[in-house]
């Protein structure tokens, strides 16, 4: 096992290269002066120089790509000049906080995306089934931030159960009831397209599994209805949810942009809206290839589950 | 093709999804010729009226602007880069696709490796990136929505070629000289054009959402100029004091994307052939159980298991196939009772119903009953028969690769097979489990006991069924084919270990089998089937020296036997009648040299004098002459 880690993560390293190649590639797409753009009326002739000097952009466009993935390496993603801070300091911040929101929102899509998907299979063509087949159907029709600002409207306007944006309150917050009282909801609307579609792939999987000869020994053998579902099927299905899990993480960081400027929530997607509309390129530079690279590291730890659950993987 | 529009007509859902599409899509056609106010004009004076005002049927926003008039042309440009942006998307895929997938190789490699590259990325981090280099705008942001979606049309269209790329039509234009450009386009095209028009139907709902999630966050369209995405991101500011500038987007967006979503899994309901025959329908606990009356009562007094005039069926649309239709048998305690027949004639089917096993839907119990010591199973409530199963009656399964559960160590499923009947404790279960796997003789059960089933060999797996099945010291062993998927000594192996232990424990065994030689080995009596009935029954040796129904003397026929080599093996012609629509009087009648007009008149019975019974008029002469 732990061989495997290591040969996933070592697979990991040029795909991480990769990312940044793509990144560096696009960024170098921008026409115009990125110091023009910096400067904007302050764009003398002599600043401009110097700015391209301390960014290094009088060099060659490989010389930079090595440079800047030399310093990365090292820590140093270069200065937001919008910020005029350290982008590694401004990214680890904002993605941190991005972390609590699409973690709990990843947490809930998980836990209820297979509970729905499971009763619903074990339940096919019953009310349950209706009932969660339709609202599956809703929730991967809705967008997001639609959602997102109807909640507002309903939970934090009219019946004020929730606070309307923001991480903390602004006058003694900070603490953890604090905060959860703030995620309750943008983390619901985050999870929401993400449940709809775990729930379906869940039924599929559930639906497919439960038709195999290993179910029926199980029920030959005695076992118990909710075991055989719960315990049996399930297992079996995990397989093929897991992947998805995996690919649906990326859609809920994905939605987290979405969901963070609907509810002011101080996460990394908002920044890098910000960032572009300021066309602050290191900043999204850094903050891209952080969290991409994060995203890979992620599906390493999704396919090391996939393996231990899976005794038939090689490892 | 008409076909697959008859099924999407059908799924009612999708036929409502394609018919609010259609709305949206001509009202968006028509908006240039409605009489519209003007969608940018600006009328301060009247900001934020609220729908049904005079003149503005769905009010104004916060620039005064007509909503209805700003809501059709928003919808016009989203539908359009939505569709704009699937396009691109497809056509770009599916030209890598098809290059990567044609010619294979190093090119297919190196393009599919930067696929997998792009494929990495959260796909809003790499639009974002690409809408920070090109700045924010309409166009650019359907370029980055286009761009983060050729990886999925690539992928798919790949795959598709590669399977392609090899078929005989391909070798033939190479071989008739054509170039490869010329052949992707004559040869390959033409059939991978389906498939992206289906991949692109099922993905514009979602472009439309990324297109106008990317105006929602100011980086798609640019004021004045409004899709349905920045009318939202504009109405945001107002969202407490006037919520209907945001509710009417936002609907518009959610009706869209339903329809879409709708017809799209209509589209792919009625593409996969599997809901056609309803075998994504998962089968419930225990088979279902529809008698128009009450099974007669019990008769027979020494059989510890008897099946009285069984029906099973499988309703699958309006067509009804009759499994079983009346089969009768019984077992006594330490007896073998063979069920012997071809596939689909029915042995399984009444070998499953016994504990409610066969799979419901499609299946249904129509009449009959099964005793186990004269108490009827089908009419036991579900928690008595889940008690029976496994303890009193245990199954013994054909192909154990796919019986035994793929993820759970074999003694697991041992000590499971106990505690779900009994409470047991971790080591006693342990040590129990390698005392049953010591009994079918796997070599090192101390070992074998945490290892999983694709660990075993076929017929080390078979053991471990047998094993479970003898875990709760059953009365009733039912084994469905347990030998046919092994090879001949592991079978032999098999038999000889399931004789032993009928004789140690005195069980009584029902053997589903197809062959008379492993019948011979093994059974006292057999049950001969055909087409869900029994034809003949009888002690096991008298029928093989004198077997009374032609059916049974071709199927003895079958069996080759050592030393013999000379002599024919006859197969016999033709096919089992299909049970949806089984011929008066004898099935076998179609097939057999003996068919004379009365055998399809009507109803023959199962007659027989002694322990013998056959279901045909003209007996074969031996039988004839033993029985008069």
């Amino acid at each position: 096992m732990g061989g495997y880690i290591l040969k996933r993560l070592l697979l990991a390293i040029p795909v991480i290269l990769g990312i940044t190649v793509i990144v560096f590639l696009i960024m170098a797409m921008i026409p115009g002066d990125p110091a023009t753009a910096i400067l904007g009326s302050y764009a003398t002739p002599d600043n401009v120089a110097r700015i391209n000097r301390d960014l290094g952009l009088d060099k060659p466009l490989v010389a930079r790509y090595f440079i800047w993935l030399w310093n990365m390496l090292h820590g140093d993603f270069g200065q937001s000049f919008s910020l005029n801070r350290p982008v590694i300091d401004v990214v680890l911040e904002r993605f941190n906080n991005t972390l609590i929101l699409a973690g709990t929102s990843f947490v809930l899509c998980t836990v209820f995306g297979i509970l729905a998907g499971v009763i619903s299979a074990a339940r096919q063509y019953g009310l349950a089934d209706k009932a969660i087949t339709f609202a599956v159907l809703l929730g991967i029709s809705i967008p997001s931030f639609f959602l997102g600002m109807m909640m507002i409207l309903f939970f934090a306007v009219d019946l004020r159960w929730f606070p309307v944006s923001g991480m903390t309150a602004i006058y003694g917050g900070g603490d953890l009831a604090d905060v959860i009282h703030h995620l309750t909801m943008p983390a619901l609307a985050l999870a929401v397209v993400a449940t709809g579609v775990v729930a379906r792939l869940s039924r599929s999987a559930m639906l497919e599994v439960l038709r195999q000869d290993f179910i029926r020994t199980a029920r030959a053998k005695g076992v118990r209805e909710g075991r055989v579902i719960w315990g049996h099927a399930l297992r079996a299905a995990m397989v093929s949810i897991i992947p998805v899990l995996g690919i649906q993480a990326g859609f809920v960081l994905s939605g987290a942009v979405y969901i963070e400027i609907v509810f002011q929530w101080p996460g990394i997607g908002r920044m890098l809206v910000d960032a572009i509309l300021q066309r602050d390129i290191l900043l999204v530079q850094g903050g891209v290839v952080f969290v991409a690279s994060c995203y890979v590291i992620f599906n390493i730890i999704v396919d090391v589950a996939q393996s231990l659950l899976d005794p038939r993987i090689k490892t | 093709m008409s076909a697959f529009f008859k099924l999407l007509a059908r799924n009612r859902l999708a036929l409502g999804g394609l018919i609010v599409m259609g709305l949206v899509v001509a009202l968006a056609l028509i908006t240039p010729l409605l009489p519209l106010a003007d969608p940018d004009a600006t009328d301060t004076a009247n900001r934020f009226l609220p729908p049904l005002s005079d003149g503005y049927l769905l009010g104004t926003d916060g620039l005064g602007r007509d909503l209805l008039s700003r809501l059709l042309w928003g919808t016009r440009l989203s539908l359009a880069v939505g569709f704009a942006a699937a396009l691109f998307a497809a056509v770009a895929g599916a030209a890598v696709g098809i290059i990567a997938g044609f010619y294979g190789g190093r090119t297919d490699n190196i393009i599919m490796r930067g696929v997998d590259m792009l494929m990495a990325f959260p796909y809003i981090l790499l639009a974002l990136a690409i809408v920070a280099a090109l700045g924010p705008g309409l166009v650019n942001a359907l370029i980055a929505v286009s761009v983060v979606n050729i990886p999925f049309f690539a992928r798919n269209i790949r795959g598709i070629t590669v399977g392609l790329a090899h078929k005989e039509f391909v070798d033939a234009a190479k071989l008739a000289g054509m170039s490869n450009p010329r052949i992707i386009l004559s040869e390959i095209l033409p059939n991978v054009v389906p498939v992206i028009v289906i991949a692109m139907s099922t993905t514009i709902g979602w472009m439309i959402l990324e297109t106008a999630g990317l105006s929602f966050l100011g980086l798609g369209s640019q004021p004045p100029q409004a899709d349905l995405g920045s009318m939202l991101g504009e109405a945001r500011s107002a969202l407490i004091t006037n919520p209907h500038t945001s509710v009417i987007p936002g609907i518009m967006i959610l009706i869209i994307v339903m329809s879409i979503n709708l017809l799209g899994d209509g589209v792919r309901d009625a593409l996969d052939p599997r809901l056609k025959s309803g075998a994504l329908s998962r089968p419930m606990a225990a088979t279902r159980v529809e008698r128009k009356e009450r099974p007669a009562p019990e008769t027979s007094t020494d059989a510890i298991l008897s099946l009285d005039d069984l029906h099973t069926q499988f309703h699958v649309k309006d067509r009804i196939y009759k499994a079983v239709s009346g089969v009768s048998l019984s077992v006594k305690p330490g007896e073998c009772l063979g069920v012997i027949g071809e596939s689909g004639s029915g042995k399984s089917v009444t070998a499953l119903s016994i504990m409610g096993l066969v799979a419901s839907p499609p299946g249904i119990i129509t009449a009959g009953a099964a005793r186990l010591e004269g108490r009827d199973m089908l009419s036991a409530r579900f928690g008595e028969l889940r008690r029976l199963r496994g303890r009193r009656v245990a199954y013994i399964f054909q192909d154990p690769l796919a019986t035994l559960h793929p993820l759970y160590k074999v003694g697991d499923q041992l000590i499971e097979a106990i505690s779900c009947h009994r409470a047991i404790s971790k080591s006693e279960g342990r040590k129990k489990a390698i005392e049953l796997l010591k009994s079918v003789r796997i070599p090192n059960p101390e070992e074998r006991i945490d290892i999983y089933p694709h660990e075993m060999s076929g017929g080390m797996r078979q053991r471990v069924g047998i094993a479970m099945a003898l875990a709760n010291d059953p009365d009733v062993i039912i084994a469905d084919e347990p030998t046919t998927a092994l090879d001949v000594t592991v079978q032999a192996q098999i038999l000889s270990l399931l004789s032993d232990l009928r004789r140690e424990r005195g069980l009584a065994i029902i053997f589903i089998t197809h062959d008379f030689g492993v019948v011979a080995q093994l059974c006292d009596r057999v049950a001969v089937m055909y087409a869900g009935r029994i034809v003949e029954e009888g002690p096991t040796m008298e029928i093989l020296r004198a077997p009374a129904h032609p059916y049974t003397s071709r199927l003895i026929a079958c069996v080759p036997e050592l030393g013999e080599g000379k002599r024919k093996l006859e197969a016999i012609p033709g096919l089992p009648p299909s049970v949806d629509n089984l011929p008066a009087g004898c099935a076998f009648a179609d097939r057999c040299l003996k068919a004379q007009d009365s055998c399809t008149k009507g109803e023959i019975g199962l007659e027989g004098s002694g322990s013998r019974a056959v279901r045909c008029l003209f007996p074969e002469p031996g039988f004839a002459e033993e029985t008069a």
